[in-house]
């Protein structure tokens, strides 16, 4: 169990590492660091505290402290992925617009200038 | 610029260089002095200027945004130069422009706020394929109790919508495989549709992309986003 939990917190570490260098290089923004940097430290404090652990497993009515640990791994991941998910929809939907706008927009554009090569 | 009458034919075209003046030509022989409007959804070939040529206007997206954004880009340009009907025809030549005359006609005459040219609705429209025929009796059944009536030929996209319609769907269009949805969509609004009987040819040129697979793609996801749009469902139905 110790090396599994060892295994979690070094990469919770590296998580936090990794997203720390991209929000740095500007790679993520910052309020897109909070989801991963909430899920990293989630996973660094429950494999680094046993007490903690073992309340959780025993909150969940699970006998081993790594299966919990786990659980509570894929339960935050899932969450922050539907959370990205989220936010990739409503970019799409206003990438969508904002095309639809700029083609429109150039279209009256083209009219315009149509009409005044006519008149000229 | 503003509306040229009360008609305008939109057609949703992505690298269909090699049949669009042809469909274009045919369109303005059928309905001439109707707009013809181009949506070129970022193509790599030379669709927009084929189109142009052929006597089209163009509306060309900056980027590749699939059949849905570039149907709801033209149905947005339409509603913002005043057009009271908007007929949809394939740029891939498969919808015969013989037809419209009959979708405006009905358009103009019925009350409904969509009429759908339709393969099967004398009997006559066969199926492509088996999967795809599979595809189309399986939409039946499911669109027959949320629309409170039957659709013969729901994946049909020779679609004429009036002002009302073309409202809605300026602010609101199924992005991928539009047409099931876009149904829902409308009865969503207790709006009403037809179905008038057409032909439909085999593509002027190139290949269709539709594969098995992705034929079963089309049908979960058609299916998912009907559900999505029966679960949010507001008003009251208004059945015809």
């Amino acid at each position: 169990m110790q090396g599994l939990l060892n295994f979690l917190a070094g990469l919770s570490l590296v998580v936090v590492l990794m997203v720390l260098f991209s929000v740095r290089r500007s790679h993520i923004r910052v309020e897109y660091s909070v989801s991963w940097f909430g899920a990293a430290l989630t996973l660094l404090v429950l494999s680094r505290t046993h007490a903690v652990l073992d309340w959780v497993a025993a909150g969940l009515g699970l006998g081993s402290a790594p299966v919990a640990l786990m659980l509570v791994v894929g339960c935050l991941f899932l969450l922050v992925l539907f959370r990205f998910s989220v936010i990739i929809s409503a970019l799409k939907d206003s990438n969508i617009a904002l095309a639809q706008r700029v083609a429109i927009l150039e279209y009256h554009l083209d009219s315009i200038h149509e009409e005044n090569k006519n008149r000229a | 610029m503003t509306a040229r009458g009360p008609l305008v034919i939109i057609i949703p075209a992505f690298n269909e260089e090699p049949a669009i003046a042809r469909v274009v030509a045919e369109v303005r022989e059928i309905v001439p002095g109707v707009p013809v409007l181009v949506i070129d959804d970022c193509s790599i070939d030379g669709t927009a200027n084929a189109a142009r040529r052929a006597g089209a206007e163009v509306l060309p997206l900056p980027c590749h945004l699939g059949l849905g954004g570039a149907v709801q880009a033209g149905y947005r340009l339409a509603y913002e130069l005043g057009y009271e009907y908007v007929i949809r025809v394939d740029g891939d030549g498969q919808h015969d422009p013989v037809f419209i005359p009959k979708i405006y006609e009905a358009l103009r005459s019925s009350s409904c706020e969509m009429v759908i040219g339709s393969r099967f609705v004398d009997g006559a429209g066969g199926y492509s394929s088996l999967l795809r025929g599979f595809g189309i009796r399986l939409f039946r059944l499911i669109l027959r109790p949320i629309l409170g009536k039957p659709v013969r030929d729901p994946t049909s996209g020779f679609v004429g919508v009036n002002r009302s319609a073309l409202q809605v769907f300026s602010s609101s269009f199924p992005l991928e495989y539009p047409e099931i949805e876009a149904l829902v969509v409308l009865q969503r609004k207790a709006f009403r549709f037809m179905e008038v009987p057409c032909a439909m040819r085999p593509r002027m040129a190139g290949r269709s992309t539709i594969t098995a697979v992705k034929s079963l793609y089309y049908i979960f996801h058609v299916l998912m986003g009907v559900f999505v749009n029966v679960l949010k469902y507001e008003g009251r139905r208004r059945h015809r």
